[in-house]
């Protein structure tokens, strides 16, 4: 905040003492007498941003600079696009570059349908402890640690896991999934399914109680049947949601499931498995390469930031929704 | 909706039903699994045995975790960064979200957005690490539970109740002489216990599940949190398996440990779950009221 700050005016002034012939409303001087005791409530979670997200944001200028363990925060000296040359002509970037968009794709393209499909069903449940009972299951997984969905993974498809007793029932050999490379993405994109898609179905059942009953008795009046309702009533009545999800999906597109990655993968599943993120954590972090590290962290942000306006955009201009 | 008793409707909701009984078999399957093999012997595990029901029922692999005084070292570590994370969030959420809520403010709307900004934006991993070792927070339990302490999910469902309270209270007691932070303390917070839990839970189970801050900070293995402890395990079964040889017996044993060790960090969880979800699903929707 800019405002001129007179210290001294404001300890003398007292809460709500309004003395407008020295400060008029509408002025910064008039608002932080008035309201200082507010103001000083915001100053440390204020702090909080500047030190822990907005110094972070300009940290990224190492990604242009040369950066020294233990020297400045910003760096040594500027080296200009010497780093973004460096991973634009780096063979394994584009490997993980592309294993990003594709496991991002998939994971879009299975996480975000099914939470609607998973509401749509559960709404035809009649019952109504047994569609409490199962929400409350579905919902289970969304409060585990990455950690643990790991480690329950690993459980289920070691070589005499649950999976591989399934396999040699049905008489294949046994095989150690989870360092085979081709298997890398399904065993991801499953497991975010099983961890996501419950949770997902909250806000799609808190939309559909919003629709008006009477659009349904009026469909039905046209002589519309069950499947002429959902495609004419349900689906229009939970758009908006659908699309606020959809943006914010594409929003986080490129960072997704990257510590679950990060737990799942190993030397052997590097083909598919490595995403940007972990591949700038062996890079920076393990490796102390930091500046090509934050350059190739910039440019994944930047991705993000225009998947995230192009979608909104997009959606603004084709359905009247949008997040701002 | 009224129902309607046609043919294909009764075809469709005996489809539903067997969808959704799939839905939780395979939801629940993982859990049921995990329980029969940390009760199991280690050599029904290993002959791939074990599904359902515990083989040769014995507690012997939890004495062993139990015993590892490591195991309780992280076990209490989990429970110390928890309570003061969630303190410390608690607190400066609060804070700025009843500022927030305040809609004579002048700045009020810049407040917002210096929030809302890191939602689409944000430093990255990098610059975040540099950060934390430039201030010196590694290896300290500062780094832990300072850099996640505003969810800006959290702030605005806040900030929405806090908005929806009724205003007159507040303005008759700071007539009465309660000043800000009077108001704030006496009248706004014990009206608002609700929201206050629900946060509370939100907080505490992204605290008692994170790993990946203490896993970049904390270079010391009797300051880690339990799921570094669990992370470990399972980064060590990686790599025996990765290895190649000798998966047999390493891996085997490390599974029954494995199994144990989700077992005792899953728990709290799994205890407190069914009493506290409703709070979670009335969070989100209050802040799905105002994205």
């Amino acid at each position: 905040m800019s405002a001129t700050l007179d210290t001294a005016e404001l300890a003398e002034a007292g809460p709500r003492q309004d003395r407008p012939r020295r400060a008029r409303p509408g002025t910064w001087r008039y608002a932080l007498r008035r309201d200082w005791q507010l103001y000083s409530l915001a100053v440390l979670p204020f702090a909080f941003f500047v030190v822990f997200r907005y110094v972070p944001m300009l940290g990224n200028v190492i990604a242009f600079r040369r950066y020294e363990p233990g020297g400045s925060l910003f760096g040594e000296s500027w080296v200009g696009l010497r780093y973004v040359r460096m991973f634009l002509n780096d063979p394994s970037f584009w490997n993980v570059f592309t294993n990003t968009l594709i496991l991002g794709g998939l994971t879009l393209l299975f996480c975000f349908p099914l939470p609607i499909v998973l509401a749509l069903l559960l709404n035809e449940v009649r019952h109504r402890k047994l569609k409490r009972f199962l929400q409350s299951v579905s919902y289970l997984p969304h409060f585990l640690s990455v950690v643990i969905v790991a480690g329950l993974v690993m459980q289920l498809l070691a070589i005499d896991g649950p999976v591989n007793q399934i396999v040699k029932a049905l008489g294949g050999e046994p095989a150690a999934f989870i360092q085979k490379p081709e298997w890398f993405r399904t065993i991801f994109v499953s497991s975010e399914v099983w961890q996501t898609v419950g949770w997902g179905t909250i806000l799609y059942l808190a939309a559909l109680t919003t629709i008006d009953d009477q659009l349904y008795e009026a469909a039905r009046m046209d002589g519309a049947g069950r499947w002429r309702q959902i495609w004419h009533v349900t689906l229009p009545g939970i758009r908006p949601t659908a699309i606020t999800l959809l943006i914010l999906n594409i929003g986080t597109f490129m960072t997704i499931g990257f510590e679950k990655v990060l737990l799942l993968y190993n030397p052997l599943t590097y083909p598919t498995a490595d995403v940007i993120t972990t591949f700038l954590y062996r890079m920076g972090v393990e490796s102390s390469n930091l500046s090509y590290a934050a350059a190739i962290g910039l440019f994944e942000a930047l991705v993000g930031v225009v998947l995230i306006v192009s979608a909104n955009l997009i959606s603004r201009r084709a359905v009247g929704t949008s997040l701002w | 909706m009224s129902t309607d008793r046609t043919r294909g409707y009764r075809v469709f909701q005996g489809i539903n039903a067997v969808i959704l009984t799939g839905v939780v078999i395979v939801t629940l399957y993982p859990f049921v699994n995990i329980i029969a093999r940390s009760f199991s012997e280690e050599r029904y595990i290993v002959g791939g045995q074990v599904n359902l029901i515990p083989r040769g029922f014995n507690v012997a692999t939890y004495k062993l975790v139990v015993s590892d005084p490591m195991f309780w070292t992280n076990y209490r570590n989990t429970v110390v960064y928890t309570v003061l994370a969630t303190a410390i969030a608690m607190v400066l959420t609060t804070c700025y979200a009843y500022v927030l809520s305040k809609k004579h403010l002048r700045g009020r709307t810049f407040l917002i957005w210096v929030a809302v900004f890191t939602m689409i934006f944000s430093g990255g991993l990098i610059p975040n690490y540099v950060l934390i070792n430039s201030l010196g927070l590694t290896n300290t339990i500062w780094s832990v539970v300072l850099p996640n302490a505003i969810s800006v999910f959290n702030l605005l469902v806040m900030k929405t109740f806090f908005e929806g309270l009724p205003r007159d209270l507040e303005e008759a007691a700071a007539i009465d002489g309660l000043n800000t932070y009077g108001v704030l303390w006496r009248i706004v917070l014990p009206l608002s216990k609700a929201v206050i839990a629900t946060m509370i839970l939100f907080y505490a189970v992204s605290f008692w599940n994170s790993w990946f801050t203490a896993f970049l900070y904390l270079n010391e293995g009797d300051m880690f949190p339990v799921t570094i402890y669990l992370r470990n395990l399972i980064a060590g079964a990686t790599g025996a398996e990765a290895a190649g040889a000798g998966i047999a017996e390493a891996s085997a044993a490390a599974a029954n440990i494995q199994a144990v060790t989700i077992m005792l960090t899953v728990l709290p969880i799994l205890a407190v779950y069914p009493f506290v979800q409703r709070y979670f699903v009335s969070g989100v929707m209050l802040g799905a009221v105002k994205g």
